[in-house]
C-alpha cells in the first residue's frame, strides 16, 4: 500500500473542548526562566549587530566625506554616551558570537566521507575562523599605520 | 534525612470548577522513591480522586510527563529526595489545554505528527525475497538518536514558541521527521519538506533550545530542526539557481 | 449515531496494530477501529528489551527453533503452532525491517543476530537494547498511513457485546468525556496483552491487568494454560524493572551472598568464563527462577528493604561492552537504584514477567465464540507452553497480530448483520458504570485489595505451589471479590475518572487471579513455570494436555483439558546444560532440583 495519504481523517482529535483549561501564557514568559532570559538577550543582540553595521557605514561615510568630516566623526565617538554604547554594544556582539558558535555544532553536521566531524572540532573550526579573520584585519590596520 | 515530603499538586475538576486548585499532601520519601511513587501513595491511601497518567514506571512509554517545580519531568525518573525539604509543587505538563487535574491533551501532536509522515517512503516496495536493507552501524547512526523519541511531550512543555503560537509543529514531530529523512531506506524527504518547510514548519523555530535541554531520551531535537533548516536552505537555493534539477 | 466498524480490535501494542495493519493491508476496504485504553505507543510492548527471534543465520533451522522453542516450553506448545510461527517470525521480522524498523546490524550492514537464553543457535534480532521500544513506534507510525484505520484513544472497553451466540462489538468508556459507546463491529480482537500486575512484584506495567482476558472470560470464551505465569529471574527489586536477558547472554553471572555462581548446583552446566547456549545463565528463565527459591531457602541470599535478592554481576565485563551492547541495563540501573553495573552488583530477584496462559485460540487467532479473535500475549495459542523462550513473545506478536488480523477480515467480509437491538445492552452497562459504580458507599479502598490480592497470589501461586496453599489462595480470592462488591471510590466525576478504570481494572484482575489459582489446583504435575511440591514430576499420561477454563453461568469455574498437538517431536525430557557440543547431558554433582520436571 503506498503511503500517498496526506493526513489520516479518519483520527478525530478534538481541537476545542470547553471544559478544557487553556492556561494564558503570560507576556512576561522570558523572566519565568534564566534559559529563556538568555535566549531573549541572545536575541535581542541582534540590534547592537545592527547598530555596529550603521557605525561601520557612518564610518565609512565619515572617511569618503574627507578629513574634517571623519575628524568630526572621532570627536563624536569620544563622547561619554557614545563610548558606552558601543561598549556595550561590543560586549554584547562577543556574547552574540559565542552563542552563534555554541549552536554551530547542533546545527552543522558535517561529514569527512564516512565518518562524522565530531562537535567539539566544528566549534574549534568556528573560533578558529574567527580568530584568522580578527588577525588578518588587525594586520591591514597596522600595516597601514 | 526528612522521611516524609509535602507535594502541592495542581487539580482541576472540570465539573465543578473552572479554575486550577492546589491540593496539599504529605507523602513518605525514601531515597529509592520517585515523584511518580509519591502521587501513587497518595491515590492509593490519601485522595482516589487524583487523577494522572502513568504506565510502565521505567521512563520508555513516555505517559507520566508532569511540570515538577515548574520543570517539565518524567515523574517516574525524578525522585523526590532531590527536591527535599520540599514541597514540590507537581502541575500538569505546561503549553497543553488541561482535561483533568494531571492529565493534558495531546490530541494536536498527534495530529501534527501524522502530517510529516513518519513512516518508510518509497518509490518502488522492495520485495521480502530481496532481503533487507543493507544499513551500516554507520549510516544508522545518522539517524539513531533522532529515532528514540518516546513521545512524552516535554520538549513541547519547554518550547516558549509552541506556547505562544500552538500551530507551530513543534520538536517531536520535526525530529520524527528527521529521523525518517535521514535513514537511508527512506526516499521520503521530498515529501515531508512542505510541511517542515511551512512557516509553522521549522521555519517558527528560534532555536531556544530548551527542548533539548528537557529531553529524556537525548534526542536533541533543537538540532534536527537546525540541521533541517540548512537543509530546506539549500534546497530553495538549488531550486533556485537549477530550476531543471541538477 | 453508534460508531460501528468491520473488525475492532482492542488494544494497541504489537498485536493490534499489527493486525490493523494487515487488515489495511489485505482487505483496504474494511473498516478498521484500534479501541485502546491508552495511547498506542503507550503499549506495554514498548518495554521489551532484549529481542526477537527468528532463524537466518547459514548454520541455523526452523526445526532447531522449533525444538528449542518446544522443549523450552516442555512439550506442552502445540507443534503445528510453533511450526508456522517459526517459518514465519523472520518474515515478519524483515517486513518490520522494511516498515523502517531500526534492526541492529554487521559491520556490513546485514541484519545481526545475538544468543539468547534457551535457544541452541544465535537467531535473535535486536534493536540495540530498546527492540519493543523500536518495534512498536515502527508499527505504530506505519499504522499511521492507512486511512481506514481510526483509532479510539484512551477509550475503556468494559464489555463484549454478544448476541446470537456472536460478538459483536464492544462497550467502551471514552476516558475523556466519561460517556459510554457502543461501538459494533463484525468482529473483535482482543490484542489486550497480559496481567502481570496479579503479582506483586512484576516487571509489567501498571496498564497490565489482563483486561481482555477478563473480557472473553465473561463472555464464554475459555481460558488457556493460566496456571503458566513466568517469572523473569533477573528484575530489580521495589521496582521490578527488568534487567534483560541479554545481560547475561553478553556474559553477566549470577551469584548468591557468597559470591558462587549457584546455577552450577542446579543441573545447569558448569561454570565457564564466556556464555554457553542453553547453559548456566543461558538456561531457560524457569529453571533459573526456582533456583533462586532453593537458594532462598537455603539461606544464601542476600537481604534487602525490598526482600531477598541475588546478585548480577556484570564487571568483568568493562565499561566499552556495557556501553555498546547493553547501555540501557546501565541506564536503568544508574536511574532507579542509583548504582552503575561497571563497579557494582546489580541486586535482583525473579519477578513476575509473561502469562503463557490466555484466551484460547486456534492457529489463526479465533476463539471458539464466532466473531471474537485474539492476539499476542492476551491470548495461547499455544506455542510457548509451560514456558516461553526469552525472544519468541515478538515475533508472535507479529505473526500472531497478522494472522488473526487475516482471519477477522475475512469473517468480517462475510458481511453478517449487527442486531440493533444489541445497542440496548448499553443500557445496562450505562447503569452498572453510572450509577452503581459511582454510587458506592463501600468502605473497601481499592489499592488495600488489590495489595492483598497480589501479595496472596505470591504466596499461593508463585514458583513453588502447593495443593493446600492454592486452595488458601482460592479463599482469599473470594473473600477479596465479596469485599470489592463495595468498594470506596471517592471520585464521582465523569471527565477522566481513572479512579472507576481502577475499579474496572481491579475486576478483571480478580476474575483472572481466580483463573489462575483455579487452574494451578487442578494441574496435580510439575511442568515448566508451574511447579507443584506436593506433585513434583511431569505426568504426560494425565497432562499433556492445555487446562481450558469456562466460566458457568452460575459465575463458577468449570475446567476441561485439551491434548497437545504433537507432530515431529515426541515428548522427552528437557535438559540443560550440556558444555561440549557434541554433549548429552552434563552429569553435575550437588543437590539437584527437587522439581521432576526434566533432569
Amino acid at each position: 500500500m503506498r503511503a500517498d495519504t496526506q493526513s489520516n481523517q479518519a483520527h478525530v482529535y478534538t481541537d476545542y473542548h470547553p471544559r478544557w483549561l487553556r492556561q494564558r501564557v503570560s507576556t512576561y514568559w522570558w523572566l519565568e526562566k534564566p534559559a529563556y532570559f538568555a535566549f531573549i538577550l541572545r536575541e535581542s543582540t541582534c540590534l547592537f549587530v545592527a547598530w555596529f553595521a550603521i557605525y561601520l557605514l557612518l564610518l565609512i561615510n565619515a572617511v569618503a566625506d574627507g578629513p574634517a568630516a571623519y575628524q568630526a566623526f572621532m570627536a563624536w565617538s569620544a563622547t561619554p554616551w557614545m563610548i558606552l554604547l558601543n561598549a556595550v554594544s561590543f560586549a554584547l556582539l562577543v556574547f552574540h558570537a559565542i552563542t552563534f558558535f555554541d549552536a554551530a555544532p547542533q546545527a552543522l553536521v558535517v561529514h569527512l566521507g564516512r565518518t562524522r566531524v565530531p562537535g567539539p572540532l566544528v566549534l574549534l573550526g568556528h573560533y578558529a575562523a574567527w580568530i584568522a579573520a580578527s588577525a588578518a584585519v588587525v594586520w591591514l590596520l597596522v600595516r597601514g599605520s | 534525612m526528612a522521611d516524609r515530603i509535602k507535594l502541592q499538586v495542581a487539580r482541576y475538576r472540570p465539573e465543578q470548577e473552572s479554575e486550577v486548585t492546589y491540593d496539599e499532601f504529605e507523602v513518605p520519601c525514601p531515597k529509592d522513591w520517585v515523584v511518580l511513587d509519591g502521587l501513587n501513595h497518595v491515590k492509593d491511601q490519601l485522595d482516589g480522586t487524583l487523577a494522572y497518567r502513568w504506565s510502565c514506571r521505567m521512563g520508555i512509554c513516555g505517559s507520566c510527563g508532569m511540570m515538577v517545580n515548574g520543570e517539565p519531568k518524567l515523574t517516574c525518573a525524578t525522585f523526590l529526595s532531590e527536591y527535599a525539604p520540599g514541597p514540590i509543587r507537581v502541575e500538569p505538563l505546561r503549553n497543553f489545554p488541561v482535561i483533568r487535574d494531571l492529565i493534558v491533551d495531546i490530541g494536536d501532536f498527534m495530529r501534527k505528527l501524522v502530517t510529516v509522515k513518519p513512516w518508510i517512503v518509497r518509490d518502488e516496495e522492495r520485495p521480502l525475497s530481496a532481503g533487507e536493507y543493507r544499513q551500516t552501524p554507520q549510516e544508522m547512526d545518522e539517524y539513531k538518536q533522532y529515532s528514540m523519541c518516546i513521545n512524552c511531550m516535554l520538549c513541547y512543555s519547554a518550547c516558549p514558541i509552541y506556547g505562544l503560537d500552538p500551530k507551530f509543529l513543534g520538536p517531536a514531530a520535526i525530529a520524527l521527521a528527521q529521523r525518517y529523512n535521514l535513514d537511508n531506506r527512506d526516499q521520503g524527504a521530498g515529501a515531508r519538506m512542505d510541511v517542515l518547510s511551512a512557516h509553522e514548519g521549522i521555519w517558527g523555530c528560534t532555536f531556544v533550545g530548551e527542548c533539548t535541554k528537557v529531553c529524556p531520551k537525548h534526542v536533541d531535537p533543537a538540532g534536527s530542526i537546525q540541521r533541517y533548516k540548512l537543509t530546506a536552505a539549500l534546497e530553495s537555493m538549488k531550486s533556485f539557481f537549477l530550476p531543471r534539477g541538477t | 449515531m453508534t460508531p460501528s466498524h468491520d473488525v475492532v480490535l482492542v488494544g494497541g501494542g504489537g498485536a493490534g496494530l499489527r493486525a490493523a495493519i494487515a487488515i489495511a493491508e489485505t482487505n483496504p476496504r474494511l473498516n478498521i477501529a484500534v479501541v485502546s485504553k491508552v495511547y498506542p505507543m503507550r503499549s506495554h510492548t514498548v518495554s521489551a528489551e532484549g529481542g526477537a527471534a527468528g532463524a537466518i543465520a547459514p548454520d541455523d533451522s526452523l526445526d532447531e527453533h522449533c525444538y528449542d522453542t518446544i522443549s523450552g516450553g516442555d512439550w506442552l506448545c502445540d507443534q503445528d503452532a510453533v511450526e508456522a510461527f517459526v517459518k514465519e517470525a523472520p518474515e515478519e521480522l524483515l517486513r518490520l525491517e522494511h516498515w523502517g524498523c531500526p534492526w541492529s546490524r554487521e559491520a556490513d550492514g546485514r541484519i545481526a543476530v545475538r544468543p539468547f537464553g534457551g535457544m541452541k543457535k544465535m537467531r535473535t534480532w535486536f534493536a540495540a537494547d530498546k527492540t519493543g521500544f523500536h518495534m512498536l513506534h515502527t508499527l505504530f507510525q506505519t499504522s499511521l498511513k492507512y486511512a481506514s484505520v481510526v483509532r479510539y484513544d484512551e477509550w475503556f472497553v468494559t464489555r463484549l457485546l454478544v448476541d446470537d451466540g456472536r460478538v459483536q462489538g464492544v462497550i467502551a468508556i471514552d476516558l475523556k468525556s466519561g460517556k459510554i459507546e457502543a461501538i459494533t463491529a463484525r468482529a473483535v480482537i482482543l490484542c489486550t496483552g497480559g496481567c502481570g500486575k496479579v503479582f506483586p512484584f512484576t516487571t509489567n506495567a501498571a496498564i497490565k491487568s489482563g483486561d481482555g482476558m477478563a473480557l472473553a472470560y465473561r463472555a464464554g470464551a475459555p481460558l488457556k494454560d493460566m496456571e503458566f505465569m513466568q517469572y523473569h529471574p533477573t528484575g530489580l527489586p521495589f521496582t521490578g524493572i527488568l534487567i534483560t536477558e541479554a545481560a547475561r547472554s553478553e556474559g553477566g553471572y549470577l551469584i548468591n551472598k557468597d559470591g558462587y555462581r549457584y546455577l552450577q548446583d542446579y543441573n545447569l552446566g558448569t561454570p565457564q568464563p564466556q556464555p554457553v547456549f542453553r547453559s548456566m545463565e543461558l538456561g531457560p528463565r524457569d529453571r533459573l527462577s526456582q533456583a533462586f527459591m532453593k537458594e532462598l531457602e537455603k539461606g544464601r541470599t542476600i537481604e534487602t528493604p525490598y526482600g531477598h535478592v541475588v546478585h548480577l554481576d556484570l564487571r568483568h565485563l568493562g565499561e566499552r561492552k556495557i556501553n555498546a551492547k547493553i547501555p540501557f541495563v546501565r541506564e536503568l540501573c544508574m536511574k532507579y537504584q542509583n548504582l552503575d553495573p561497571v563497579k557494582d552488583l546489580i541486586p535482583v530477584r525473579p519477578v513476575v514477567h509473561y502469562m503463557m496462559g490466555g484466551i484460547h485460540t486456534d492457529i489463526n487467532g479465533a476463539t471458539p465464540l464466532p466473531g471474537l479473535y485474539a492476539a499476542g500475549e492476551a491470548a495461547c495459542v499455544s506455542i510457548n507452553g509451560a514456558n516461553r523462550l526469552g525472544s519468541n513473545s515478538l515475533p508472535e506478536l507479529l505473526v500472531f497480530g497478522a494472522r488473526a488480523g487475516k482471519a477477522a477480515a475475512e469473517y468480517a467480509s462475510l458481511g453478517l448483520e449487527i442486531n440493533p437491538r444489541i445497542i440496548a445492552q448499553k443500557t445496562d452497562e450505562h447503569r452498572r458504570l453510572e450509577h452503581d459504580l459511582l454510587n458506592t458507599k463501600g468502605k473497601a479502598r481499592i489499592a488495600t485489595i488489590r495489595d492483598e490480592m497480589q501479595k496472596s497470589m505470591e504466596a499461593s501461586a508463585g514458583i513453588y505451589r502447593t495443593g493446600a496453599s492454592l486452595r488458601k489462595g482460592m479463599e482469599e480470592i473470594r473473600r477479596l471479590q465479596e469485599r470489592s462488591a463495595d468498594l470506596a471510590i471517592e471520585d464521582h466525576s465523569k471527565t477522566f475518572n481513572t479512579e472507576r478504570v481502577s475499579a474496572l481494572e481491579l475486576s478483571c484482575m480478580l476474575d483472572v487471579a481466580e483463573s489462575i489459582v483455579t487452574a494451578a489446583t487442578r494441574r496435580e504435575e510439575s511442568r515448566g513455570a508451574h511447579q507443584r511440591t506436593d506433585f513434583p514430576k511431569r505426568d504426560d499420561q494425565r497432562y499433556l494436555a492445555h487446562s481450558l477454563i469456562y466460566r458457568n453461568a452460575d459465575g463458577s469455574a468449570r475446567v476441561d483439558y485439551l491434548p497437545v498437538t504433537i507432530t515431529r517431536w515426541p515428548p522427552a525430557e528437557r535438559v540443560y546444560g550440556e558444555a561440549k557440543p557434541h554433549g548429552g547431558p552434563n552429569k553435575a554433582t550437588g543437590s539437584a532440583l527437587s522439581s521432576g520436571a526434566g533432569v
